[in-house]
């Protein structure tokens, strides 16, 4: 099943640990991603960039099994989770985690038990167990002593550092990040982007994010994919898209903006039509 | 469109919803009744909370509701019945209509006020702040998770919730027999108590208890169905109380026939 997994378990860098094969996605009749195709392997941090309505949100999704790909594979861990049945993708998504755009913390729990709740879901350790563990994982994110807190208590930073604890409970293989500095002033950003260094640093841990900041994007990134218009336009380490010399690239690194789309025209026409074909 | 298109549409609609309803109503009960015995224990203490709200804290509503309800059914029985000189059928009167129907009722339609309505807006806030994606990556059911303890909570609580409406409704019209007819509080319960039959009392408790799977399947339904954005969640809110009252008499009066024809036998 797997990908030339067993001569490459030596070098761990070369291991495929996700594998993206003609990849497609769409919302009823509308398809958003048109065939991606790219690995990210083990131990790296791979950063997908894209503007907005991209399909690099969607693309996340389905990575963590929230949208069901209309064709196309995705080999996690030896199992293509685009074919498994849901207790299959149950056992999956115990060994990643997902960082959610505004944290996605349950408001009617306390910082301690939003951590804990996988642990207490999915685990048979004892109450005592599972403060020692709870207490790690705050303090690996900066939040010692915050496990009391309700999230409404919490700053935007401090929100995603819990939502950062609260995936890394189950010890995941993989760690997804949605956007995780939006939202944040420049400092408590710089202190997220800190964190997923931190935790590739000390945990070797495989991490994709989804993001449009590019500072954010060449601090933390091993290599970097750009999505546009559901198509993957480039893949490659940091260096090689600074010097990449591909026109879309450049426009999105160098923020050039985009030739002025005629909305208002489309809007006339719009009424226009709506004039001669009444009741459409 | 052409009229018999826009019919076949919203039936199919309909259908498709009735249909939506009935999954999550079967999976719910589902990790209500069978999940427990297989080892997937129900989150008790939640259902618990849940029941709180639910019924404890619709208590004091609930009560000042039916009573109100028990002492206007007796003045308009009284009015009739005067007529013929038997005002002391007042008693049986809204003994039988508080337990056969409007107790049932009412008491659904308080629930759907306070729970009904609730369960849409958490659970649509949820999902619009991605709390319910966040449930399926970490591999927890929603409706584990959520939907079955209201599910429990709703099916323990309404019954109950609808013997004490019965109850005040009953004491309702107590206050006008003793008032304006000659009864005394005792005379006047031992009456409605003879009035009553068991059936009466099981088939209002019935009919509670498929009222309460109605209003979670319908509040969680719309919660889960929420769309991207605040005003989503009022939109769903809005949808769950009106859906939940229609089909809640939908039910009832499904339910009142079936009882009826079994009856006839």
């Amino acid at each position: 099943m797997g990908h030339s997994n067993s001569a490459a378990t030596a070098m761990t860098d070369t291991e495929s640990m996700i594998s993206l094969r003609n990849l497609r996605v769409s919302y009823g009749e509308r398809e958003i991603l048109h065939g991606i195709g790219f690995d990210v392997m083990r131990g790296e941090t791979l950063v997908i960039l894209g503007g907005s309505g991209s399909g690099k949100s969607t693309l996340l999704r389905t990575l963590v099994g929230l949208e069901r790909p209309s064709s196309g594979e995705i080999w996690l861990k030896g199992k293509n989770i685009a074919a498994i049945s849901s207790g299959e993708m149950d056992e999956i998504r115990k060994k990643i985690g997902m960082s959610f755009q505004g944290g996605a913390l349950f408001g009617s729990m306390t910082v301690g038990e939003n951590v804990a709740l996988p642990l207490r879901e999915h685990t048979k350790l004892e109450e005592s167990t599972i403060e020692i563990i709870l207490r790690l994982k705050l303090d690996q994110v900066g939040l010692s002593g915050y496990e009391n807190y309700m999230p409404s208590q919490l700053s935007g930073g401090m929100k995603k550092r819990a939502a950062v604890a609260r995936a890394l409970a189950m010890d995941p293989e993989i760690l997804f990040f949605d956007e995780p500095s939006a939202g944040l002033d420049p400092i408590i950003a710089a202190g997220v982007d800190q964190l997923i260094l931190e935790l590739k640093q000390a945990f070797h841990m495989t991490i994709i994010v989804v993001t449009h900041e590019l500072a954010s994007a060449f601090l933390i990134a091993d290599r970097m994919v750009l999505i546009d218009k559901g198509n993957v336009v480039a893949i490659g380490t940091t260096e090689a898209m600074r010097s990449s010399t591909h026109p879309r690239v450049r426009q999105f690194l160098d923020r050039i903006a985009e030739p002025a789309v005629s909305e208002e025209l489309d809007y006339l026409q719009m009424l226009t039509e709506e004039h001669r074909h009444p009741g459409r | 469109m052409e009229l018999t298109t826009q019919i076949g549409e919203s039936v199919t609609d309909g259908l498709a919803y009735l249909g939506a309803l009935t999954t999550l109503g079967t999976r719910a009960a589902y990790f209500t009744f069978i999940a427990p015995l297989r080892g997937k224990p129900l989150r008790l203490q939640r259902a618990i909370s849940q029941a709180m709200q639910t019924g404890v804290g619709a208590l004091p509503i609930l009560s000042l509701i039916t009573f109100f309800i028990g002492l206007i059914l007796a003045l308009q029985s009284a009015y009739e019945l005067r007529k013929f000189g038997a005002i002391n059928f007042v008693a049986s009167a809204v003994a039988i209509s508080m337990t056969r129907e409007l107790g049932p009722l009412i008491t659904a339609i308080v629930v759907i006020g306070r729970s009904g309505s609730a369960f849409a807006a958490e659970i649509g806030t949820m999902k619009v702040t991605e709390e319910i994606d966040a449930l399926e990556t970490m591999a927890i059911d929603p409706i584990h998770f959520l939907v079955a303890p209201k599910f429990t909570a709703m099916i323990v609580m309404l019954p109950c919730l609808t013997i004490w409406a019965n109850s005040m409704g009953i004491l309702g019209g107590a206050l006008f027999g003793v008032t304006q007819a000659d009864f005394t509080w005792f005379r006047y319960i031992q009456a409605s108590l003879d009035a009553l039959f068991l059936r009466d009392i099981t088939t209002g408790l019935v009919k509670s208890v498929m009222f309460g799977i109605t209003i979670t399947a319908v509040g969680c339904h719309e919660g889960l169905s929420t769309g991207a954005g605040a005003e989503q969640v009022g939109r769903s809110t809005t949808r769950a109380v009106v859906v939940s009252i229609f089909l809640v008499i939908l039910v009832d009066l499904v339910f009142t026939a079936l009882f009826f024809f079994m009856s006839e036998r």
